[in-house]
């Protein structure tokens, strides 16, 4: 028999890692460069350990709204490897997408990073042929992601989205920040950092966060123990996962229950973090059904362990820790200004008068909306 | 006919400690203790001793020993002592052997070479004295989404849910039919569960008409291929339908419960004449095909109103993971998987120890079948056969069941000692008989709270392990082979369980 066919073991390695998150998002609308998050992330330094930091920046290519920014990442050993994946995906890309054009990431090439791969953008449409015209945009887009991770070696989507972008990779996230030139070149309505401490020691640039799907993205600070279940039930709807992390679950499960299941925000923080079955029994008729039937629906994308995340969309910022609260979460407000950080003090640093600050519950959401968000506010796909 | 058989026991008595009270000799349904009026002195056959163990824990003065008889033909790696007394017992009847209980052969136990995770540092482990650690699972089909509509704060589901039971625990008492266990055995299975939070299940003899209101509410109810006890009733008064197809102590095969077992409450349940041999067919013989059985899953929801959900019970065989996709397929909500360590009340030996495949392999393979097919969310998976501890039903979780079946477990935690000789009815822990004066041994509110205390016990020990693992509900831990490891197994064995090897 085919050796190859007969081996059926889940032989995935996870990454273990322990973080800092930070959000920050303006509700008016009016844009900002990346220097004050980059501030605010250097500040918990403590919580990383250089081997990854990355930022996913909200409405930065206003000139090309319309398009989808593709961020791609091709890591070979050697250059040759690199070109010969970049030139796999671009012949790939040829046949899927409209591409309107494309270019390298700019990079300053004075700071120091540690094994940088080739990262190009290209800004692309979907070109959907026969029986694939009737899918969404969004469902097509995120199938040929899948093939790309999946079948192409050494080419990497890490961002997908219209009019928002995600730079990562391997070092401190204020380096990744000066690298990407984040702090010069762009300016975005809603940022969401991460710094990385993994306590494995092979950092790789694809495995730094956030991590997303269109426009949606996560940072995310913990480790999940209910992976294995999270990665058979996602894997049911058609989400490979091949990041080796754990944070890559909590993405899919957001879009999966976000924009193709189109349940609200609110439900989906019960059902990644659902209230417990002794609070549930106490509630009145209505309430205990409706959680009752989240929890036997959705018991597999329960997110077990602890964590707390910050997922990004266009026009909203979701914070959410585990039910039972094991990491930190604090959020704040000043004027139009929305802050979501594991610490406070990175928020004052750059901050230093707030409005209001508050921690949220374990498992309750705090949602940071831009105005006119709710009714359809630029809903990409 | 001189019987060339060695006993299988013998029976060793402290002539110093015996007061001669007769006691082992009225605990005996098998006769190896008599009473010899002329010496004053009991005497004991070995011949007839089952191995009990019944009067050695009822002696008063504690001065019975039973144990293994040491006599040995010579030492045969081939012909062992087993064979060789088998083949002279069917020399000396021309029959097939019987025997009950699971199969006691050596085949690998797959829980032994499985280890458990642990969280440390990156992940705490959670105390299940001082946090919520929740075990209630849901058993029966679920939809694929939940549409949801919200309006002025008001959320309403749209979707339609299907039924599914409720259990506290994910320890279910596995399918035995009164008839085959006595009635105060039943009810005791009953009683707990219903205080347990979990459910028993009748079997297929019925469940006796002034048990139903009572017990109605953790029962489930076993249709199978005799059609035994089956009335609107019935159905509708348990929480949910089993259609018994198969049973892993002997697969391919149906039932024969004796005449002489067919009291008049066990006729009256079953409705059939007392005294008559009740004869389960070995196929349904109405199901001849996938679609046969599609047909009575279907008439079962019709008669109970779409409100219940329809267990198929199968035994693992070599192919069952493709035929229970098409069972799901068919319309089941629940798959139970029954393993080559099941038990049963009477089979034939040659079809217990030989027929079927390991529990542990089976649940891994049927989980990773639904999984790829995209239906795993369509029904839950019972898994049954060889649960001895609480750490083999966790175990059973992470490779992707739902819940278990425990049988011989719950006999045990009754007083049974897997002697292995139910079929003949003299059962004298008075579970699997029908003898008044053996069944009356049993008394209800002990032997029921002895399995609500073994229900408890493990649903303590599991709360443990999983807060162990840094997880607090246990659906988090349902198909999350993560959190297992490998000893002592080969790479086809890892493989077919989906799990690294140890240190991997």
């Amino acid at each position: 028999m085919d050796r190859k066919r007969r081996s059926r073991r889940e032989l995935y390695t996870k990454d273990i890692c322990a973080c800092s998150i930070f959000g920050a998002m303006n509700r008016d609308g009016d844009r900002f460069t990346g220097e004050g998050v980059m501030k605010a992330i250097a500040s918990m330094r403590v919580r990383g350990n250089g081997l990854g930091g990355g930022f996913a920046a909200y409405g930065i290519y206003p000139d090309n709204r319309d398009l989808y920014a593709f961020h791609l990442m091709f890591t070979g050993p050697t250059d040759v490897a690199r070109r010969a994946a970049k030139k796999e995906l671009e012949a790939f890309l040829a046949r899927k997408f409209e591409v309107f054009f494309d270019e390298e990431i700019p990079t300053d090439d004075g700071v120091v990073v540690r094994d940088p791969p080739l990262i190009w953008r290209y800004f692309v449409l979907p070109r959907k042929e026969g029986d694939d015209a009737e899918m969404t945009d969004g469902d097509y887009i995120v199938r040929e992601i899948m093939a790309v991770n999946t079948k192409i070696e050494n080419a990497y989507v890490f961002s997908s989205g219209k009019n928002m972008g995600c730079f990562k990779g391997v070092g401190y996230p204020e380096e990744i920040g000066e690298y990407f030139m984040l702090d010069r070149l762009y300016r975005g309505h809603t940022w969401t950092v991460h710094g990385r401490f993994p306590t494995n020691t092979q950092a790789w640039w694809g495995g730094a966060h956030p991590f997303g799907l269109l426009d949606t993205t996560v940072v995310h600070n913990g480790e999940v123990s209910s992976y294995g279940t999270n990665r058979w039930y996602l894997e049911m709807y058609g989400y490979a996962c091949t990041l080796q992390t754990d944070t890559e679950v909590i993405a899919y499960a957001a879009d999966l229950l976000m924009r193709r299941q189109k349940l609200p925000i609110e439900i989906v923080a019960k059902i990644l973090a659902p209230p417990i079955w002794a609070a549930i029994d106490r509630m009145d008729e209505k309430e205990k059904r409706l959680l009752t039937a989240l929890r036997m629906t959705y018991g597999p994308l329960l997110m077990n362990g602890p964590f707390a995340v910050i997922i990004g969309e266009t026009g909203r910022m979701v914070g959410l820790t585990d039910r039972i609260r094991l990491r930190p979460l604090t959020a704040a407000t000043r004027g139009e200004m929305f802050y979501i950080s594991s610490e406070e003090a990175s928020i004052r640093l750059i901050s230093p008068h707030l409005d209001r600050v508050w921690t949220p519950k374990g498992g309750e959401p705090v949602i940071a909306e831009m105005k006119g968000f709710e009714k359809g506010f630029e809903r990409i796909c | 006919m001189r019987s060339f058989v060695f006993p299988e026991f013998e029976v060793i008595r402290d002539e110093e400690r015996c007061g001669s009270c007769r006691g082992c000799e009225r605990q005996c349904a098998f006769g190896t203790h008599t009473y010899d009026p002329v010496a004053d002195r009991l005497v004991s056959d070995d011949h007839k001793c089952a191995g009990c163990q019944r009067c050695v824990i009822f002696c008063p003065q504690k001065a019975i020993v039973v144990r293994p008889s040491p006599s040995f033909y010579r030492p045969n790696a081939s012909w062992t002592r087993e064979k060789i007394e088998d083949l002279k017992r069917q020399a000396e009847t021309g029959g097939v052997l019987l025997t009950g209980c699971g199969s006691d052969k050596p085949f690998r136990i797959y829980w032994d070479h499985i280890l458990l995770n642990a969280s440390q540092v990156t992940n705490p482990s959670i105390d299940p004295l001082r946090e919520p650690m929740e075990l209630r699972t849901f058993l029966g089909r679920k939809p694929e989404m939940l549409e949801i509509s919200s309006k002025d704060g008001e959320v309403e589901i749209r979707t339609e849910l299907y039924p599914n039971l409720t259990v506290e625990t994910p320890i279910l008492f596995s399918a035995m039919s009164f008839g085959a266990i006595s009635y105060n055995a039943f009810k005791s299975l009953a009683t707990a569960a219903c205080r347990s939070g979990t459910y028993f299940n009748t079997g297929e003899g019925g469940l006796p008409r002034e048990m139903r209101s009572e017990f109605g509410r953790c029962a489930i109810v076993q249709v199978a291929s005799g059609r035994f006890g089956i009335d609107a009733e019935y159905l509708n008064v348990a929480q949910a339908v089993e259609i018994k197809v198969g049973q892993g102590a002997k697969p391919g095969i149906g039932g024969h419960l004796p005449g002489e077992k067919v009291s008049l409450a066990v006729a009256e349940t079953r409705m059939i004449p007392q005294g008559t041999d009740a004869i389960s067919p070995a196929p349904h013989h109405d199901i001849y095909s996938i679609e046969d059985l599609s047909t009575l899953i279907y008439a079962l929801k019709e008669a109970t109103n779409y409100e219940k959900p329809i267990s198929v019970k199968i035994a693992a065989v070599h192919n069952f993971a493709a035929i229970a996709s098409g069972i799901v397929r068919a319309g089941a909500d629940i798959i139970a998987i029954d393993g080559l360590r099941g038990g049963t009340g009477a089979a034939p030996k040659a079809i217990r120890d030989n027929v079927g495949i390991p529990t542990e392999l089976a649940i891994s393979s049927l989980d990773r079948r639904l999984r790829e097919e995209g239906i795993r969310n369509r029904c839950s998976i019972i898994a049954a056969g060889g649960f001895r501890s609480s750490s083999d039903v966790i175990k059973a979780i992470a490779l992707g069941a739902d819940a278990v079946y425990i049988g011989s477990a719950a006999l045990i935690a009754m007083g049974c000692t897997l002697c292995q000789k139910c079929y003949t009815g003299n059962c004298n822990w008075g579970i699997c008989t029908q003898n008044p004066r053996l069944s009356g041994r049993l008394n209800v509110e002990i032997a029921s709270t002895r399995l609500s205390n073994l229900i408890s016990a493990w649903s303590h020990e599991i709360r443990e392990m999983l807060g162990g693992m840094g997880i607090n509900a246990l659906e988090s831990l349902r198909g999350n082979r993560d959190h297992l490891r490998g000893v002592g197994l080969y790479e086809w064995e890892l493989d077919v369980l989906g799990i690294k090897g140890a240190g991997e």
